[in-house]
């Protein structure tokens, strides 16, 4: 199932990372890129984003794409939540086709919930009409959508700022809000950029606990973005490991800590090594 | 060294917050300090006539003022030429709310419309708009109309350049929460682009519809026998100039009115916005 294995970490690494048996080959990917690659033009021509990337993504999984800046990870989520077009390559989710002769499709769309590094949320609305919107889009009844957005906040953690605005509430739970919305319209699929990377350390770690149990409780596939190493050895089930100019998938590694993981895990010394060996392939790449 | 830790005194809050009466104090100091002012202007304008042995043609006691104002209030023709001068301002200010976020909203989001059209803008902006007040009189005669146009030609350009501001100001963020949402082009007008814009339209009808007065008053000094505009004229042509004071006092309540016409509408519509929240 793992795809693209361009250059594997040391020795050491692939010991004390087994190989996912969970993963099988007979359970349908939730999202599929088959030479998916995208060039950006510019004032001093074109520019490769991304080189043609083939990736599965299972149901269910958590799969982490990491890489230093410039590395086209945020540009491969963007084009798998259908905000960029492909250039060429074609892109898959929940078996559909995301886009067909240039537009997108609204069925593989409503398959995904998108959470952006700034929450987004509109000013003019409250918290519970925020979470609310993509079910107004769609037409559902407000009470029904009001009272699927109360569910929401009680599953983020936010019960009782329904009628708040946006401004009365922290980063921290701004973000929490954002999530709720995400999850609004019940996608299957999570795509998360950055989604806690303008919050304080302390903060980011809870949300991080929070977000593990959020994905074992509700069994949705996430695809998080991130360039925290921690953060990413923390989550994945999967990491993918991107590198710059242009961007590719360098390394594709499993992780079988236990879940649900602790806080804890992190000081163990199999965490620190794949952190470790993370951080020294990242630094080659720069 | 001794390592004394935290003693309980640095763990105290380092200042008390401000005590409610001291917040109200600050709530309701400008109604103290308003009238308290206006007082002392009154007073300093009834000595400096006194001292000063003032003619009353030049400047005109506070007393005799007021009761050219009361006399204003009590003649049927005054009110009779403010209902003109409030239904040329806003008529023309309602010309100018259409033509102004129409338009606006359309050169932020055409290209080479903006292109096009910008070097006309910026050249009728820095065309004094009072210019064109005998001309319209020329073309649309002594009647309202023509006080209408200059209303609106006066409001529209405020409106207008606030507008485009305010489409061209909405977070790209926002925008990809309504792609990934497969929101459709009505959508994403109503839901986003219309709320988004609206502070900054708001302000561009603040300024707007104190200009519209400005308008329709000029336009009144020029032509027609009817207006607050021509009964200033006819005030100074009569030499009475504690008259003249009356009616710039009309004017400026009704400017007041108009302005907090506005600030009720920006409470209302945008609660959310920085701009309509109290005392933040």
């Amino acid at each position: 199932m793992v795809m693209a294995s361009a250059r594997p970490l040391q020795d050491e690494i692939a010991s004390a990372v087994a190989p996912r048996e969970g993963l099988s080959a007979k359970a349908l990917p939730a999202i599929r890129l088959d030479r998916v690659e995208r060039w950006y033009s510019t004032r001093d021509g074109p520019v490769h984003a991304l080189a043609a990337t083939d990736l599965d993504i299972a149901q269910r999984e958590f799969v982490v794409l990491l890489g230093p800046s410039g590395c086209g990870k945020t540009t491969l989520l963007r084009m798998i939540g259908g905000l960029i077009a492909p250039s060429h390559g074609r892109l898959q989710v929940m078996q559909r086709d995301l886009w067909k002769s240039g537009t997108r499709q609204a069925d593989a769309l409503s398959d995904l919930g998108i959470v952006f590094q700034d929450a987004n949320l509109f000013p003019w609305l409250t918290i519970e009409e925020n979470i609310a919107l993509p079910l107004e889009l769609r037409g559902v009844p407000k009470r029904e959508r009001l009272a699927r957005a109360r569910t929401l906040t009680g599953l983020v953690g936010i019960s009782g700022f329904e009628t708040r605005w946006p401004y009365e509430l922290s980063g921290g739970m701004r973000q929490r809000a954002a999530i709720a919305r995400a999850l609004s319209h019940d996608p299957d699929i999570l795509l998360m950029d950055e989604p806690f990377g303008a919050l304080d350390a302390m903060t980011r770690d809870s949300l991080n606990i929070e977000l593990q149990n959020l994905w074992m409780q509700t069994r949705k596939t996430i695809v998080l973005v991130t360039h925290s190493i921690n953060e990413a050895v923390f989550l994945a089930d999967r990491i993918v490991l991107l590198s710059p100019r242009p961007g590719r998938i360098d390394t594709v590694l499993d992780l079988d800590f236990e879940r649900p993981r602790l806080l804890d895990v992190q000081s163990t010394g199999k965490f620190q090594t794949i952190a470790k060996d993370l951080r020294h392939r990242l630094a080659e790449m720069a | 060294m001794t390592d004394k830790g935290l003693t309980p005194a640095s763990l105290t809050p380092a200042s008390q917050p401000a005590r409610a009466s001291q917040r109200d104090f600050k709530t309701y100091l400008p109604w103290i300090t308003t009238p308290a002012l206006c007082l002392l202007l009154v007073a300093v304008w009834w000595i400096y006539i006194d001292v000063g042995k003032i003619s009353a043609f030049i400047l005109p006691t506070p007393e005799s003022v007021g009761q050219a104002w009361i006399g204003l209030l009590l003649s049927k023709r005054a009110w009779i030429d403010t209902a003109m001068t409030v239904y040329a301002t806003l008529l023309g200010f309602l010309w100018a709310m259409i033509a102004g976020v129409g338009l606006g909203v359309l050169i932020a989001r055409v290209r080479w419309l903006e292109q096009t059209l910008n070097p006309f803008i910026v050249a009728s902006q820095v065309l004094p708009k009072v210019a064109l007040v005998p001309l319209f009189v020329v073309w649309f005669g002594f009647g309202v109309t023509s006080k209408v146009l200059i209303a609106a030609t006066l409001a529209f350009f405020p409106i207008l350049t606030n507008t485009v501001l305010g489409v061209k100001s909405i977070d790209r963020g926002y925008g990809d929460v309504m792609v990934s949402l497969n929101a459709t082009r009505w959508q994403v007008f109503r839901r986003l682009e219309l709320p988004s814009s609206l502070p900054y339209i708001i302000t561009g009808m603040e300024v707007g519809i104190v200009l519209a007065l400005i308008g329709a008053i000029v336009g009144e000094y020029v032509g027609g026998d009817l207006g607050l505009g021509h009964l200033l004229v006819a005030r100074m042509n009569a030499f009475e100039t504690d008259g003249l004071f009356a009616v710039m006092i009309h004017m400026t309540i009704l400017g007041f009115l108009f302005y907090f016409a506005i600030s009720l509408l920006r409470r209302a519509l945008i609660p959310w916005h920085e701009s309509a929240r109290r005392g933040a």
